[in-house]
């Protein structure tokens, strides 16, 4: 089996917090891994590191078997949607522009069309960004993740502020994209029934890791699954 | 009479770099404006007031001193910002006020304001020769070449750093290109409209044009149709009735800006149906 990610012995310490401590996970392919824990429970802390955004880190994370602080060619192969995506209110782009900006290669462009047709979104190609509403928003984050075909696709708890049908529909995407595409799929999420329909994997991140592994495991073990389910309500798993 | 002016060879000069530098500072500040750094130009323009003064004493032509300053006197403050994490519009008041207390001290110490000082303020574009023509086409040029072949990658880091970085875009050096080519643009453009006018060129045409177009080379298209009919427009109308060019072309860019706030609050300009 092919991994995706190896993370070795990560600790990432902040000024005021250690947002994480000592975790050690993989990820292989085809993986539809879902990660749980409180807010500030360094979920995102966790991602930027994957990324490349925060280099200030102790431990190893390889994707594909490459130490990313030797090699940035994972990024070509990863799919990001943050958990939000800034940008100026009036910023002059339309749908198309934005999709567009992920494309690593002009070649494609007629890849965009076929993206936003498969998230429901080619009737507002030509619309401001800032225009649309949060869900929509979040579907052409997306598309711009998906252009360059992936072969991860990291989000961060994407769906936070949005409609239910809306997150429907974006549930039944990843979905697809994780089954017919074989997209590896890392996602932070507060929502664990959410988490249990989809999800293969799970983790449960608070700092350090308490759980990793199948999600039919975790499910089965109600402990867990009543702590984390407490914990993503109120905050009460939080000890910094 | 109207014709007449054509025919004098001074006038086409000053028309075609007149263009040239219209399309230039609509480019480049497009994205400063995007980047919540309209006033940047400015801060440019006044730091290069120190490299004429320093041209201007040491017997060197001006122009080349305001851009050696210019550029690298943005790219120092960049880099401390970045360094130092100073808010952006702080470093520009840093920038901004350096070049003008440097410019001052020079030309105390050779003693006093000349005429040539005035030209620089306040832009003579009525006096490019045809070598400054030349100069400006050729730089104009070369900023659009780069940015055409560079377009994604400046306008992916202008509309969201991180992402721009986790796509595998040298956002950093993305940023000092901005500077650099800013730098660029604003001593080039001191011809036209001189120090003090220089970021309403940068930013005028742009905010306007923001609120028409949607997509981002629509707006681009329509900042420069804006910035270009200002300038030209502006040069005409100036020497028809002989006042000054710059006040002329900042006062015609700012009547559209005005115009499009009247018919947007009228409620007529709407984007979609
Ligand atoms: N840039 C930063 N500088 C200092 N501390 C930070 C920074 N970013 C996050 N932290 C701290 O690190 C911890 C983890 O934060 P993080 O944003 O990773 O949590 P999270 O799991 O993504 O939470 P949420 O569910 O609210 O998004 C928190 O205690 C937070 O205050
Ligand atoms: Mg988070």
């Amino acid at each position: 089996m092919l991994k995706v990610v190896e993370i070795e012995h990560l600790t990432i310490q902040y000024p005021d917090v250690k947002a994480i401590d000592d975790v050690s996970f993989t990820v292989n392919q085809g993986d539809f891994l879902g990660i749980i824990g409180p807010n500030g429970a360094g979920k995102s802390t966790l991602f930027a590191a994957m990324l490349g955004l925060n280099t200030k880190y102790k431990g190893t994370i390889k994707f594909f078997g490459t130490d990313i602080r030797k090699s940035k060619n994972h990024l070509k192969e990863i799919g990001y949607v943050p958990q939000k995506p800034i940008f100026e209110k009036n910023f002059p782009a339309t749908v198309n522009d934005v999709v567009k900006m992920g494309l690593q290669k002009e070649s494609d462009e007629n890849k965009i069309d076929e993206i936003l047709q498969q998230l429901w979104i080619h009737e507002l190609s030509e619309r401001r960004i800032g225009e649309l509403s949060g869900g929509q928003q979040q579907r052409v984050f997306i598309a711009k993740a998906l252009v360059n075909n992936p072969k991860v696709l990291i989000l961060d708890e994407p769906v936070t502020g949005i409609d239910q049908q809306s997150i429907d529909l974006f549930y039944s995407i990843l979905k697809e994209l994780n089954s017919k595409q074989n997209i590896t799929i890392i996602w932070s999420s507060h929502d664990l029934d959410a988490v249990n329909k989809l999800a293969n994997h799970v983790a449960c991140l608070n700092r350090t890791l308490f759980f990793h592994g199948e999600s039919d495991d975790f499910f089965k073990n109600d402990d867990l699954v009543k702590q984390y389910s407490e914990a993503s309500m109120q905050e009460h798993m939080h000890h910094h | 009479m109207a014709f007449e002016i054509f025919t004098f060879s001074f006038m086409h000069r000053a028309i075609i770099s007149g263009i040239a530098i219209a399309i230039l500072c609509s480019v480049v500040g497009l994205f400063l404006v995007l980047r919540r750094y309209s006033l940047f130009g400015d801060a440019i323009a006044h730091s290069s007031f120190g490299g004429i003064a320093l041209g201007l004493m040491s017997g060197i032509y001006p122009l080349w001193t305001a851009y050696g300053v210019s550029i690298v006197s943005a790219l120092i403050i960049t880099r401390i910002k970045d360094r130092f994490n100073i808010s952006g519009d702080a470093s520009i008041a840093v920038l901004l006020s350096s070049g003008i207390a440097v410019g001052l001290v020079i030309i105390g110490l050779s003693g006093g304001f000349t005429l040539d000082i005035f030209s620089f303020l306040f832009g003579s574009i009525l006096l490019v020769s045809v070598n400054d023509t030349i100069l400006i086409l050729l730089l104009t040029g070369i900023i659009l070449i780069v940015i055409l072949l560079l377009y994604r990658q400046l306008l992916y880091s202008t509309f969201n750093e991180e992402q721009a970085k986790v796509s595998g875009v040298p956002v950093e050096k993305i940023n000092y290109l901005i500077v650099f080519m800013a730098g660029i643009t604003v001593v080039t453009s001191i011809q036209l409209v001189g120090v003090l006018l220089i970021s309403a060129l940068f930013v005028i045409p742009n905010v306007t044009a923001i609120m028409y177009g949607r997509g981002f080379k629509q707006t681009a298209i329509i900042s420069m149709s804006f910035s270009i009919f200002s300038v030209v427009a502006g040069i005409l109308v100036s020497y028809l009735f002989d006042i000054t060019p710059a006040g002329t072309i900042v006062l015609i860019a700012i009547g559209i800006f005005g115009c499009t706030i009247g018919i947007k609050s009228a409620g007529l300009l709407s984007r979609h149906h």
